[in-house]
């Protein structure tokens, strides 16, 4: 009985451990698009943070470093992205799946030297007796410290564009520019903040692949987690709270197949891999049917192009 | 037409080489150049990372007389073709294209340059101007398995794989043979993540195999994340492709080294001298086609001797890790006693001896 | 502020044609800086990049064989753009396309018809429309996102293709290695200009792009794609069928994909193999905003990008540069074609604290 409390708790960080990464980047990408700006890089940025990341660890030892510079690295690549489509108000979705390439480019320059490179990853929280606890211990007690820091940023978000003033005029700015505009707000200025925001969540997403994940470097190593990070914020309907249910229950299905493959399923790996994408999209289409809740959690100037004076 | 130009030129060229090659090579004040066609990037610390170090050893071992060039991350679609061609139209005497899905591609274009060499790595097609090459990496598994199953108190390994073709299959077969010849209680768990290189999935099917009572791990993809895994849960794992021990140095058994650079060595002063041609190299641990990294200093002294002495015995051909009798899945014997599984069966192979659970998707 | 974005009011017809060529210009001035920064001979560089790709005719061919699926793809999908239909599983697609049409291709591999190779051409189109069909059909019926849907569907197409090369479409005499057999002379396209790889999809490419550029320019549809995506409530007005034009736009592209699919099978790949695509259907999205959503922009976007790729390889080869260079290069190049499209509807003005003025007036 022990053994298997023991298992679960163990197939229960795991899944923690796989969302992790997603909740970080989706939520970030939430933010931004619920500001009106779409941005496809996530991926490019994610690689970005990850390398900028992993330099600095190397460079300092220091973890909370590494994960600044990590954050600071996607904010940039971020910023390269507000000037071309909010400043000079290029087209979103190709300038983000640019900024893919770019990124992916950039990180394996920058990386030349840190491939082989180990390192030592995040440590786990260790309380006496709470972290012993049988199956809660190490799923609520044990975990690295970031992994507690993307369930604060998600209640952090969620509370921000809910009950905030300041999140009240991000969303104004993501539903009516025009309107935010004649109100007086700096529609510009909160969309830079807020993809910059979103890029330092990619970063930091990055940098949890780099630095706990997967403690090393080596080109592409996000594997496309940043697609993923995406069609997350479409499956959240926009709703924070959501990203992590999505986060979870892909990383769950994607544990499950792989614990179902090991248990010697009958089933062609192709097809059990083919599980977490279908379930993402039986749950989006469960949960889409209602169409009205829906139409108002999009922000209706996604990927619009604003200019003060048109 | 202009291809016509060209199988002329080709003609010329080709009969002049025939005729002259010792002469020109030595004469010739121009270097060798040695193309390769990657099919990762050379930061994946993984198969093309392996593969670039030998041509570095070119490099190393020729200095000025040779110019080595290389195009990474080369897709095995529709651009195979069109970047060999590139580089066989660029001067290359020799190029190495190392992967199997550039083996039509490598076809195909040799036949419009019969006066440039080429050798595909992993494939069987061979023309006159394509020689096929590849390692016997099953061997290193042969000795994986002697560790695995002296270490293992759970007696069940898990094996990560990439995708179910016969050169993973084969490992995992020569694995399990030699895993359950020292101890025969023991069962492999196979696991595919349907990529060569993820390092995230990689790791967490380490973990989901852990959780299902593995101690052992055993991985046929490229990155070192299952070997962290292993680190950080207190249990062993077997590297891949390159010396991995700096990744978990508690939980390394030992890593099976992919080494080009002697082949690559070879085959470039093969063609300096004119000597070269085609041929099938499928080299093992006597060819030192691949190695055994450091043992972990946890293995028992008669552990390692053991698996010493399987090495050199596989090394000078009096052991061979698919030796019978060899049941498969179904407890059916399908090679006898005194027989062994020829190459060719090797080659093609798609079905699991027993002791590994699971089925073989067909 | 020193610099100033003005609207011009009307959008300036000279710079659609100037702003491709202004960012051409101004990659060609960063790249030499790059490539001068990065320890080599910029002008070399540049010439390997852009010249030397396409310096003789099988690079010409080449150029056209890289482009086909590019253009392909990105005219199905500018479609669905144009109408805020945000189809960006062209990648599943296409992969579908390959699986269908080259399926027939190894179903009847003993067959000399002439009627085959059309065959799988249908088979391929229908196959990628299939696929196109279920986000179409779930957006509609059940209100799901076809931005979610439709990438999912991509990973589940390559996990398909997968197994079935895997099992049953792997060459009986292969080895058991997952690849298909090459197939039959009657299966693969016909190769226009003798000593290259341009085939038979690269006409068809352009005849898509004609037939496209006459839809969206002159006909009914092409004005209801353009209004719906304009305002979508005016389009309800006008009573115009957000329905019809949802399933138009999704499988007009999916089948496009599908063709580009089997194109690519059935030409210069010979067979199918684990991996027929790298990336065309998400690339093809950058090449159908480069191109403006417009057919001709398009041909010259996929184009211009398929250079950029010939172009990387050349400059691996030729002057021993990583990569990961490429990938900056070609991340810098689209960012500028993006940004100078700014100037066909706004100039630039100097103004030196003259900022409040101009705002007053201008609004």
């Amino acid at each position: 009985m022990m053994g298997m409390i023991d298992t679960l708790a163990a197939i229960l960080v795991t899944v923690v451990t796989a969302a992790t990464p997603l909740v970080f980047a989706a939520t970030g990408e939430l933010v931004n698009e619920k500001a009106g700006v779409l941005n496809l890089g996530v991926e490019g940025m994610m690689l970005v943070g990850a390398v900028s990341g992993f330099a600095a660890a190397i460079a300092t030892g220091n973890p909370v470093i590494a994960i600044f510079v990590a954050m600071l690295a996607g904010a940039l690549m971020a910023f390269l992205f507000g000037v071309l489509t909010l400043s000079l108000m290029a087209n979103q979705v190709a300038t983000g799946l640019a900024l893919t390439m770019f990124g992916v480019g950039l990180s394996a320059l920058i990386g030349q030297d840190y491939v082989g490179t180990p390192i030592k990853g995040l440590a786990k929280l260790s309380i006496p007796v709470l972290t012993d606890l049988p199956l809660i211990g190490p799923v609520i007690f044990g975990q690295d410290f970031l992994v507690y820091l993307s369930l604060v940023l998600v209640a952090a978000v969620a509370w921000f564009l809910k009950s905030t003033r300041a999140g009240l005029i991000l969303r104004a700015t993501g539903e009516s520019h025009d309107a935010a505009h004649a109100l007086g707000y700096s529609v510009i200025g909160i969309r830079y903040l807020a993809v910059m925001f979103g890029g330092a969540m990619s970063g930091l997403a990055g940098a949890y692949l780099s630095l706990a994940y997967t403690p090393m470097w080596a080109e592409n190593m996000s594997a496309g987690r940043g697609w993923i990070a995406l069609a997350l914020v479409v499956f959240a309907t926009w709703k924070p709270g959501r990203v992590l249910v999505g986060a979870y229950l892909f990383g769950g299905v994607t544990i499950l197949q792989l614990h179902a493959q090991g248990a010697g399923f009958a089933v062609p790996s192709q097809a059990l891999s083919m599980l977490p994408y279908l379930a993402t999209i039986v749950v989006l289409v469960a949960i889409s049917r209602d169409s009205t809740r829906i139409r108002l959690n999009a922000p209706a100037c996604i990927g619009k192009v604003f200019h003060p004076e048109t | 037409m202009i291809q016509g130009v060209f199988k002329t030129l080709g003609a010329t060229v080709g009969a002049a080489a025939l005729g002259f090659a010792v002469t020109l090579g030595a004469a010739s004040a121009e270097p060798t150049k040695v193309g390769f066609v990657y099919v990762g990037p050379i930061g994946d610390h993984g198969w093309t990372y392996r593969h670039d170090k030998g041509r570095l050893a070119i490099e190393e071992a020729f200095g000025d007389k040779v110019e080595t060039s290389f195009v990474e991350s080369v897709p095995e679609g529709a651009d195979a073709e069109r970047v060999i061609r590139k580089l066989a139209s660029s001067g290359h005497d020799l190029i190495f294209t190392t992967s199997f899905g550039y083996m039509n591609p490598t076809v195909k274009v040799a036949k419009q340059f019969p006066n440039v060499k080429f050798e595909h790595a992993t494939g069987y097609k061979r023309t006159k101007n394509v020689g096929t090459y590849a390692a016997r990496f099953y061997e290193g598994r042969t000795i994986a398995g002697i560790l695995a199953g002296r270490m293992t108190k759970s007696n069940v390994i898990g094996y990560i794989g990439s995708f179910p073709i016969p050169e993973v299959v084969r490992g995992i077969n020569a694995f399990t043979l030699a895993l359950r010849k020292v101890n025969p209680e023991a069962e492999v768990k196979v696991v595919w993540v349907n990529s060569w290189y993820d390092p995230g999935k990689e790791g967490d099917a380490a973990k989901a195999l852990i959780d299902q009572g593995a101690d052992v791990i055993l991985q046929h993809t490229d990155s070192p994340a299952p070997l962290q895994v292993a680190q950080e849960r207190g249990v062993f794992a077997v590297g891949q492709a390159s010396d991995m021990t700096h990744f978990g140095p508690k939980a390394h058994l030992t890593s099976i080294v992919d080494i080009w650079d002697g082949y690559y060595i070879a085959k470039t002063k093969a063609v300096m001298e004119g000597t070269w041609s085609s041929e099938d190299t499928w080299g093992g641990l006597n060819a030192g086609m691949l190695s055994m990294a450091t043992y972990n200093e946890a293995i028992p002294a008669e552990v390692v001797a053991e698996a010493e002495a399987a090495r050199v015995a596989i090394e000078d051909g009096s052991l061979h890790p698919f030796q019978g009798p060899i049941m498969d899945q179904d407890g059916k014997e399908v090679v006898a006693a005194d027989a062994v599984v020829e190459d060719g069966v090797l080659l093609s192979m798609d079905w699991y001896v027993q002791g590994v659970q699971g089925k073989l998707p067909k | 502020m020193l610099l100033k974005l003005e609207p011009r009011g009307e959008t300036s017809r000279a710079m659609i044609y100037l702003t491709p060529l202004l960012a051409i210009l101004l990659t060609l001035i960063m790249g030499a800086i790059l490539f001068a920064l990065l320890g080599h001979n910029p002008l070399e560089a540049m010439y390997a990049f852009f010249i030397s790709p396409i310096s003789n005719s099988y690079g010409l061919g080449e150029l056209a064989v890289k482009a086909t699926p590019l253009i392909l793809c990105a005219i199905g999908l500018a479609l669905g753009f144009r109408a805020n239909v945000w189809n960006i599983g062209a990648e599943g697609q296409l992969t579908l396309g390959a699986i269908c049409g080259g399926g027939l291709a190894l179903w009847f591999y003993d067959s000399e018809s002439v009627f085959l190779l059309p065959a799988m051409a249908l088979a391929g189109a229908l196959g990628g429309l299939a696929w196109a069909a279920i986000p179409a059909f779930l957006k509609l019926r059940f209100n799901a996102n076809e931005i979610l849907t439709s990438l999912m569907l991509t990973y589940v197409a390559t996990l398909l293709l997968s197994l079935l090369v895997h099992g049953p479409y792997r060459d009986p005499d292969g080895f058991n290695f997952p690849e298909s057999r090459l197939f039959a002379d009657s299966a693969l396209l016909p190769v226009m200009v003798e000593g290259t790889r341009l085939h038979l999809g690269a006409a068809v490419a352009v005849f898509v792009v004609l037939v496209a550029w006459l839809v969206v320019s002159r006909s009914f549809i092409g004005f209801q794609i353009k209004v719906i995506g304009l305002t979508p409530a005016a389009a309800g007005y006008a009573g115009f069928r957000h329905h019809s034009l949802v399933w138009l736009t999704l499988l007009t592209g999916g089948a496009l994909a599908g063709l580009a699919g089997l194109f690519e099978v059935a030409g210069p790949i010979g067979q199918i193999t684990p991996v027929i695509s790298p990336g065309y259907g998400f690339t093809a999205i950058i090449v159908a905003f480069v191109g403006r959503l417009h057919p001709i922009g398009i041909l010259g976007a996929g184009l211009l990008i398929a250079l950029s790729y010939l172009g990387g390889e050349t400059v691996q080869i030729e002057m021993g540069l990583p990569q990961a260079v490429t990938g900056v290069f070609q991340g810098m190049l689209l960012f500028f074609l993006l940004a100078c499209d700014v100037l066909i509807r706004y100039r630039v003005r100097w103004s030196i604290g003259a900022s409040q003025e101009a705002r007053g007036t201008a609004s």
